[in-house]
């Protein structure tokens, strides 16, 4: 009987899972195998660089990062800057508001590493530092979330598909262009088409089509959302191999310790 | 300690005579640890030890947490966020905390429903059972203050919608409510109550543990058979049981062991996977979600309290006899907290002359229902507000209630139950049975 218990609370745990994705399930969200997925997953320091390249030249014009430090930009298992590209980036890209300056009537000044990335110049885009975990790109079936613990959350695939799910088609709805979006819940979005193609340069020559630069946001967006994505599943891997070891021992205790009572006659 | 009759803490050295004498505090935690326990536990009996320790984890990471948190509505996201991206090892602790709950809350499904099949509630447990399920309601509770915290989307829509609940009762709501928030909505009045509470409440918890176990410490535990240790002589109780330490204690760490390396793996791999991407998102009150659903564990509980609409004929006629009073809403409340009474009062609602399910031939099937039932419940808990549902829940909710109002006393009646074995030491043997045979193949060692 406690098997068929422990079976059933199972298969509980993936049904509740359910609640993980009522949250609009309309969109179309395909599956891409990212560098970061699956136990031995990492992110691709020179996907996160191209990333952030299009951050910086496309999303950041509107979108804000509010809770991503710059100085993060330099840490192993991001992109990696060394110190002094990281100094260089947020003085020669990166304006903040200072409330200390002018007198205590505040003014922008460039920033510095310590600095946040700022928050978004159009208040209707939202902030996207953490995008890839506030979304989830696959539902289901039924409520199951089968397809989560196979396919992952699919926050990043939701981003990709997202930004090359575009059709093509405006509408005009009270005033304001609304562009159809097949990844988009509902299927009409107020955002522009952000990307196209070959619209940022890298100077490897990196592919810049649609799709690839679509990649190397959305990747980018998953380490500004999990930065400790690299170290926790290495703290994961090492934890899993640790306990399994101790369990193993404990096992052969528990065997060698039970062996003379249940084998006792008396 | 308890009933059954074995050797007690002797102090052998001075210091320890002299320290016993004045305070029996070595002799306490012996005669905890060396209790005799059934020998016949199986699997089903480790869940206790888990729960003590997911107890010990939340409590140790949350107090790391704290360190940390700002309880203030313009900092508490951004606290969090300091605490997964600033703070050494932060993304860690706070991922063990946040699918801490979830263990937590499997072993205690495993270990209640492990009751309900053996008739651990039975006499003379009750009290045992009654704390526990005090436990489980602080659990709740617990549970649910702390999702709050992060102030994400989902802890602030689900605490105006849990908080709502309150507001539903007849009279003294609405003014229930505004006291529970400290505010007429949810804002800094409750984010800083609900911290505090959420600090509170696992002490509480850590000491009706310490009563729980006290409780079934003085009665012993109950086992798969049922049947109660013999307790004539110490050598009669002894053919029955074996000392907890080291016997349990090992067969518990072993089992948790291999627990904690499933848990380790979806910390280290897939720690989002029970949580909402919706808690992602900064409260907002001017932006509510469009589908709000509480965390798995209290799915359940979540489906009874929706099933019961102003469309079902039950809430009409209670509607109809209490001049409105009691509409859907309230019915729905009173429904949801009543499915945890009628669980509590199952000592007294089951009939049956025999403990244990193993020997109850049509209770197995009955059970087995129940447990189906509350996956069934859980699944509905997520699904929209919608048909079919709706009427799905209702059949989910009115087979719990039924089966603790109405089987579990009818069975008694009705059934005619097996003969369990007359002593532990009977069925431990019929189980390892092959022992002279086994004594050959395992020499001595």
């Amino acid at each position: 009987m406690f098997k068929k218990l422990t079976t059933g609370l199972t298969l509980a745990l993936l049904l509740a899972t359910g609640g993980a994705q009522a949250a609009g399930s309309e969109g179309y969200v395909y599956d891409h195998a990212f560098s970061f997925e699956g136990p031995f997953g990492s992110y691709d320091q020179e996907q996160l660089r191209r990333g952030l390249k299009i951050y910086t030249e496309v999303c950041s014009s509107c979108h804000g990062m509010k809770f991503v430090p710059i100085r993060s930009l330099g840490d192993e298992g991001g992109p990696h800057l060394s110190k002094e590209e990281v100094r260089t980036y947020a003085s020669d890209f990166i304006e903040v508001w200072d409330q200390d300056l002018n007198d205590g009537e505040g003014d922008y000044r460039a920033a510095v590493p310590a600095d946040h990335f700022p928050k978004g110049g159009n208040a209707n885009a939202p902030d996207l530092s953490l995008m890839a975990k506030a979304r989830a790109g696959f539902h289901g079936p039924a409520g199951t979330g089968i397809n989560q613990l196979v396919k992952g959350m699919g926050g990043a695939e939701y981003i990709l598909s997202l930004l090359t799910g575009y059709t093509g088609n405006e509408k005009t709805s009270a005033g304001v262009t609304l562009y159809e979006n097949t990844a988009y819940p509902g299927g009409w979005i107020s955002m522009a088409p952000p990307l196209e193609d070959e619209l940022v340069e890298f100077e490897d020559g990196h592919k810049n089509d649609l799709q690839h630069l679509s990649e190397d946001i959305s990747a980018f967006l998953m380490w500004t959302a999990e930065p400790k994505l690299n170290d926790r599943k290495r703290a994961g891997m090492v934890g899993v191999l640790i306990l399994g070891f101790l369990t193993l021992l404990l096992y052969l205790a528990n065997k060698a310790l039970w062996r003379p009572i249940k084998y006792r006659k008396d | 300690m308890g009933g059954i009759p074995h050797d007690h803490y002797e102090p052998k050295s001075k210091a320890t005579q002299a320290i016993n004498s004045r305070l029996p505090i070595i002799g306490l935690l012996y005669d905890t640890l060396m209790i005799p326990t059934p020998k016949n536990l199986n699997w089903m009996w480790i869940w206790g030890i888990v729960l003590t320790f997911c107890l010990a984890m939340q409590i140790v990471t949350g107090v790391v947490l704290v360190m940390h948190y700002t309880p203030h509505v313009d900092l508490a996201f951004a606290s969090i966020e300091h605490i997964m991206r600033d703070v050494n090892g932060g993304h860690m602790i706070r991922y063990f905390h946040m699918n801490g709950a979830s263990l937590f809350f499997i072993a205690v499904y495993a270990h209640m429903f492990r009751g309900l099949y053996y008739g651990s509630y039975k006499a003379p447990r009750e009290i045992t059972w009654i704390i526990g399920m005090l436990i489980y309601l602080l659990m709740m509770a617990t549970g649910f203050l702390g999702y709050v915290l992060p102030w994400g989307q989902m802890s602030f829509h689900g605490t105006a919608v849990i908080t709502g609940l309150f507001g539903a009762i007849p009279f003294i709501g609405e003014p229930l409510q505004t006291w529970l928030l400290g505010a007429s909505a949810v804002g800094q009045p409750a984010l800083n109550r609900f911290f505090s509470l959420h600090y509170l409440l696992p002490f509480l918890i850590a000491g009706l543990v310490i009563v729980h176990i006290w409780a079934f410490h003085t009665t012993g535990n109950n086992n798969p058979t049922g049947v109660e240790v013999r307790r004539g002589s110490k050598a009669e109780a002894a053919k029955d049981t074996v000392p907890f330490w080291p016997y349990f204690v090992v067969k518990d760490l072993f089992a948790l062991g291999l627990i904690m390396t499933v848990f380790m793996a979806i910390v280290g791999f897939m720690p989002n996977y029970l949580g909402h991407p919706d808690n992602y998102i900064e409260a907002n009150a001017l932006v509510t979600p469009a589908h709000i659903v509480p965390e798995w564990y209290y799915l359940p509980f979540y489906a009874i309290l929706r099933a019961f609409t102003s469309e079902v004929w039950v809430v009409q006629i209670a509607s109809f006899l209490t001049g409105g009073i009691i509409d859907a809403k309230f019915f729905g409340v009173l429904a949801m907290f009543g499915a945890i009474a009628v669980m509590a009062l199952a000592p007294w609602l089951d009939t049956s002359s025999v403990r244990s399910g193993r020997y109850r031939p049509m209770f197995k099937w009955w059970f087995g229902i129940l447990v189906a039932d509350f996956i069934f419940l859980m699944w509905l808990g997520a699904r929209p507000a919608e048909e079919p549902y709706a009427s799905f829940s209702l059949i989910g909710a009115t087979y719990w209630f039924a089966y603790f109002l109405v089987i579990l006393p009818l069975l008694g009646v009705l059934e005619k139950p097996s003969t369990p074995p007359a002593t532990i030491e009977d069925d431990f043997n019929a189980k390892h049975g092959a022992a002279g045979a086994a004594d050959a193949a395992h020499p001595a060692e």
